[in-house]
């Protein structure tokens, strides 16, 4: 451990997003291209730090104090640098960075392209705290940071209603998650006397010897997890986080944030594992995600949302992983799913603006051919979301899938289902919005997008092929190898691919409308109106009656005869004015007297 | 030199009254104040114990009365947080209509009563510094107030003047139950007391002083003067009384009922702890339900004393750090956030919800301001009071701690915890409606602040990001004064 060298290069990770959304903040708001160059210019150190701290075995950054009472409390800003941190930091800042060059595209035109670039550089100094951090509370600090950045981001064109609406929902929801993972930051420090994680390790007796108090801490611990990662039942947020510019959902609603909570569960996995209820509830809710939201996508019109729902969807499987104690799986799937989903979203990205805002798959048709690029990369994408073998989403979603066979099979079942109503969204969203016939006015002109955009989308999209081969992606994590006995189930997966979506082929070519219409699934289970239902009927109903007896009560029982006579004292008041305070000191002295009598010549 | 900070602000608006110009007069005392206390807390030694920039003049020496001050780390922090926003308050001061000069002059009378008060050494001037600055709160409402000022001015009057009066009863009492060999008014020396009241005693005058102390405070269910004042009083009224003159009932709480009364502290935690819930979870309620900008950022400021009360009720080392440092914050980012309300009000005549929408369009640096002041008040990390807000819950969560079950202030933090989303919901939703969404066709001819306050915002912001990156410092100032009264057998 001592033999590790001290370096600078984490440190410069963190300061250099920083330091550009303070610039930027401060001095280059009025000049937005060059506020766009910084940006870039920053998350390009970032890059470079990254690849450099990952070509070195050994490597550590000193730490800092940011908070010590006496010995009691002691919250320091230490960066771990371990494979999975430096695993995480070349997808934050790789992806990242071809997310900010996109971004200059994207954003060209747009007013507030200043005050974007510095949020998207706050959002990386954030997340590469998450990805760095050694403690508890540091991680929470970052964690609530990126929350902030993604309200100011899904808010960014904040004088659209629907914008502004999912910026306060995403971060009030992110908060009801993190009010419960403070609560089991609270119980694990109350209990263990430390926050960083390398001084619990060797304290997890402690937790152990109380199962009951363990699982209660490690579920409050997942609950921080299930609100960035948008897991029911706190999933609410994500597809309408999609109201933010395609960028940023490219990479904080797909790539990066959230899977930050898949991150810190495999961070803080000796927590975990050591309860198996907490992992058996953290299986399943991944697997209801999944299945939910794969349902969901099936019926959605948006092409945004229809990958949105596919976020949560492919997390829930990453959850999966977790809960069924594996975390190479879900890491690998974190890994695959950050390219071909940012792909995705790019691409999308790139449709939409090169049909003026059109995100209604049922408006577009005939782009193969106008958009060439963005078809061949996005279809790069959607083989392997799908998991169409040998494209990287095959081989990290059949990891998963062997995992749930080999321990639960109800939760395979789950799964494989799940993987039935991918290809089948999937396929339909391909052959929808790129298929077909020009079913919109901008569908008909559309052009394709300029090089800034089209050029990230073919990194990604050979970053989206090579991704899932072992040979490559045993360079930055585990790859969970394959058991032989277990040859049957990439079988069944491919069985379930063809099935959903030649399903989907079948039924959607050349179509002008939706021939299927469950009407469950297009208003998602009803559980918005279920939510909303919920906190008029407790929240408001609450506030309205603890205003009403504040005001009536506790204010117009206790203080009415004062105010009564305050009435007719008022117009004295407004003749005394400033005289009143010669009475008012005359009235003081005499207290004084009275005090200095009591005290004193008693 | 602490004389003259003491001093500056009170001799100015002496000055202004008798003609000196107004604005130059007030800007230039606060600002040479403001330098004069960071000077202060740059010298000041936190490893040296006890008072330092002690002056003292004998006023009845046969009474141990004397006009003495001096500070610790606990008052000077409170005296930074009063220049820092004296500053920001004069300066967001414009245009007055009517009696322009007595309105700077209660605005200063305002803040050279706080830091008298904070800087005292004498129980008696410790008091009467503190009556001295509530005069020209009352003015200031009932004569430059919006909305029903006068009704607003007599309720906060008749309030705290009760709130005074229990607070007298119970200094009293306290003196007369100190040991008579040991009886003073000098409050450094009323440290050789610990200990040395009796319980009976220490219970009642403990109550006296919570509720005294506490109406000041607004504490749950004294509270109900503080929505309706900050809401009809001026903004720089409201920014000085709840930014730092409220905060002087803390810091009267810290100073005397935390470490002279040990005993009654234990005996009455369990209804402080009621209360202060009252303050987090009931009262965060009904600033849910505000309909109002002002109306809402009255009552959120009564909320947040809930936490400061929790850091008190927790009585050890972590929680009263914390209790002072979240005084020091809540009192920085409540200013900024009248005093972005109050310039909404002066260009668009309403504060409510229902009226306003899109100002961050039309007002993008008003909407910045209000934007850091929101998430810092509802403790965003990054900002001081997160830090100050974490070290209060870690100190609660601890207290009375069992592995097998929660007791008292476990629950009491669980609830306190949930309260902070529920001060994400109003300050959201707040937010939502007076910055986003379309602007209303009405309100397009709206202009932003104007450049020269974006000095005092700046100061406000960066006094909370510093103080947030690196609390630390704080803490290492504050910490010696509390760490004297925990020395005994009651670290948690």
């Amino acid at each position: 451990m001592n033999s590790a060298t001290n370096s600078a290069l984490p440190w410069f990770i963190l300061l250099a997003p920083l330091a550009s959304a303070a610039i930027i903040t401060l001095f280059t708001r009025r000049w937005k291209n060059l506020s766009g160059s910084i940006s870039v210019a920053a998350v390009g150190v970032t890059f470079v730090c990254s690849c450099l701290i990952f070509g070195k075995i050994d490597i550590s950054a000193a730490p800092l104090n940011w908070l010590d009472v006496a010995g009691i409390f002691k919250a320091p800003i230490g960066l771990t640098i371990d494979p999975l941190s430096k695993m995480m930091l070349l997808i934050v800042s790789g992806v990242g960075s071809l997310i900010h060059i996109y971004s200059l595209g994207y954003m060209r035109d747009d007013d507030g392209k200043a005050r974007y670039f510095a949020a998207l550089s706050l959002f990386m100094f954030a997340m590469f705290g998450i990805v760095l951090a050694n403690n508890f509370v540091m991680l929470f600090i970052f964690w609530e940071l990126v929350g902030f950045t993604s309200y100011v981001l899904i808010g960014h064109w904040f004088t659209r209603d629907a914008a502004a609406e999912a910026a306060k929902k995403a971060f009030l929801t992110n908060r009801i998650g993190d009010f419960g993972f403070m609560l089991g930051i609270l119980m694990i420090w109350t209990a263990t006397g430390s926050i960083i994680f390398d001084d619990i390790l060797p304290k997890m007796s402690i937790l152990t010897s109380n199962a009951a108090f363990l699982t209660v801490a490690a579920l409050l611990i997942f609950c921080g997890a299930a609100g960035k990662s948008a897991q029911f039942p706190l999933h609410v947020w994500l597809p309408d986080a999609m109201e933010g510019p395609t960028p940023v959902s490219a990479l904080i609603h797909a790539a990066t944030m959230v899977a930050a909570g898949v991150y810190m569960l495999a961070r803080v996995a000796f927590i975990i594992q050591a309860s198996p209820a907490a992992l058996n509830v953290i299986a399943w809710i991944g697997a209801i995600t999944a299945l939910m939201a794969a349902l969901i996508a099936t019926q959605q019109d948006d092409i945004k949302r229809i990958l949105a729902y596919s976020t949560l969807s492919q997390l829930g499987y990453m959850f999966t992983a977790i809960g069924l104690t594996s975390n190479e799986a879900a890491l690998f799937h974190l890994f695959t799913h950050a390219f071909f989903k940012a792909l995705l979203f790019l691409g999308a990205g790139s449709v939409i603006i090169m049909l003026h805002h059109e995100q209604n798959i049922w408006k577009m048709g005939g782009l193969t051919k106008r958009l060439p690029i963005t078809f061949f990369t996005f279809a790069v994408g959607a083989c392997a979301l799908i998991g169409l073998p040998p494209f990287s989403g095959f081989f990290s979603k059949d990891a998963i899938l062997a995992l749930a066979f080999e321990h639960n099979m109800s939760i395979f079942a789950m799964a494989l289902f799940t993987a039935v109503l991918t290809a089948f969204y999937v396929t339909r969203l391909v052959v929808v919005a790129f298929f077909g016939k020009p079913r919109g006015e901008s569908a008909r002109t559309a052009e394709e997008a300029p090089r800034v955009m089209t050029a990230p989308l073919i990194m990604l999209a050979i970053l989206s092929f090579i991704a899932g081969f072992g040979f490559f992606a045993q360079n930055f994590l585990l790859v969970p190898h394959e058991k032989e006995t277990v040859l049957l189930v990439p079988m069944l997966a491919l069985v379930a691919l063809a099935l959903g979506a030649l399903t989907a082929f079948y039924l959607y070519r050349n179509r002008e409308f939706d021939p299927i219409d469950v009407d469950l699934l297009r208003q998602k289970f009803y559980v918005d109106e279920f939510y909303g239902w919920l906190i008029r009927a407790t929240q408001e109903r609450l506030a309205r009656v603890a205003a009403f007896i504040d005001h009536w009560i506790i204010n117009g029982g206790f203080v009415g005869g004062v105010s009564a006579s305050a009435r007719g004292l008022g117009s004295l008041l407004r003749y005394v004015q400033i005289g009143n305070l010669q009475a008012y000191a005359f009235l003081f002295g005499l207290g004084i007297v009275a005090i200095i009598y009591y005290a004193v010549l008693r | 030199m602490l004389l003259l900070i003491v001093l500056l602000p009170i001799l100015a608006a002496t000055a202004i009254l008798a003609g000196a110009p107004t604005r130059k007069t007030a800007l230039g005392a606060s600002v040479a104040m403001l330098l004069l206390t960071l000077f202060a807390f740059v010298e000041y030694e936190p490893w040296r114990r006890g008072f330092q920039y002690v002056i003292s003049f004998p006023i009845l020496p046969e009474w141990h009365l004397s006009f003495s001050l001096g500070l610790d780390g606990l008052s000077l922090t409170m005296v930074l947080l009063a220049a820092i926003v004296t500053v920001a308050a004069v300066w967001f001061t414009g245009k007055i209509d009517k009696y322009e000069r007595a309105f700077y002059a209660c605005l200063l009378f305002i803040s050279g009563g706080a830091i008298g008060a904070f800087a005292s050494l004498d129980l008696f001037f410790f008091y009467a510094f503190h009556e001295l600055a509530l005069i020209p709160t009352f003015l200031l409402i009932g004569i430059w107030g919006s909305g029903d000022r006068v009704a607003a001015a007599w309720k906060i009057t008749i309030y705290l003047a009760l709130g005074s009066f229990v607070l007298l009863l119970g200094l009293i009492l306290l003196y007369q139950n100190l040991p008579v060999a040991l009886r003073t008014f000098y409050i450094p020396d009323l440290k050789r007391s610990i200990g040395q009241i009796p319980p009976d005693a220490q219970r009642n005058i403990f109550l006296l002083l919570l509720i005294g102390f506490g109406t000041l405070i607004s504490l749950f269910p004294f509270h109900s003067w503080a929505p309706e004042a900050y809401a009809s009083a001026p903004a720089p009224a409201a920014m000085l009384h709840a930014g730092v003159l409220k905060k002087f009932g803390l810091y009267g709480l810290l100073r005397l009922a935390v470490p002279l009364l040990p005993e009654g502290a234990r005996y009455w935690s369990g209804l402080l702890i009621v209360l202060l819930l009252g303050n987090i979870i009931y009262i965060g309620l009904v600033t849910i339900a505000q309909k109002k900008l002002d109306w809402m950022l009255g009552y959120s400021s009564v909320m947040h004393m809930g936490y400061i009360f929790l850091g008190i009720a927790s009585a050890n080392l972590l929680g009263t750090i914390g209790a002072a440092t979240l005084m020091f914050a809540h009192g920085l980012s409540i200013a900024l956030l009248f005093a972005v309300a109050g310039e909404i009000r002066k260009r668009t005549g309403t504060l409510d919800f229902q009226k306003l929408g899109g100002l961050a369009k039309t007002m993008p640096f008003a909407g910045l301001a209000f934007g850091f002041a929101a998430f810092a008040a509802i403790g965003l990390p990054g900002f001081a009071n997160f830090a100050a807000e974490i070290m209060v819950f870690f100190s609660a969560f601890r207290n009375g701690w069992e592995m097998s079950r929660f007791h008292t202030f476990q629950i009491a933090t669980v609830l306190a915890l949930w309260g902070v989303v529920i001060s994400a919901v109003y300050m959201l939703r707040a937010y939502r409606n007076v910055f986003m969404g379309q602007p209303n066709e009405h309100q397009n001819a709206i202009v932003d602040l104007r450049t020269s306050l974006r000095l005092p915002v700046a100061m406000l912001v960066a006094t909370l990001l510093v103080f947030g990156f690196f609390p630390q410092y704080l803490v290492d100032v504050v910490a010696p004064t509390f760490r004297n009264y925990f020395t005994t057998a009651q670290t948690p």
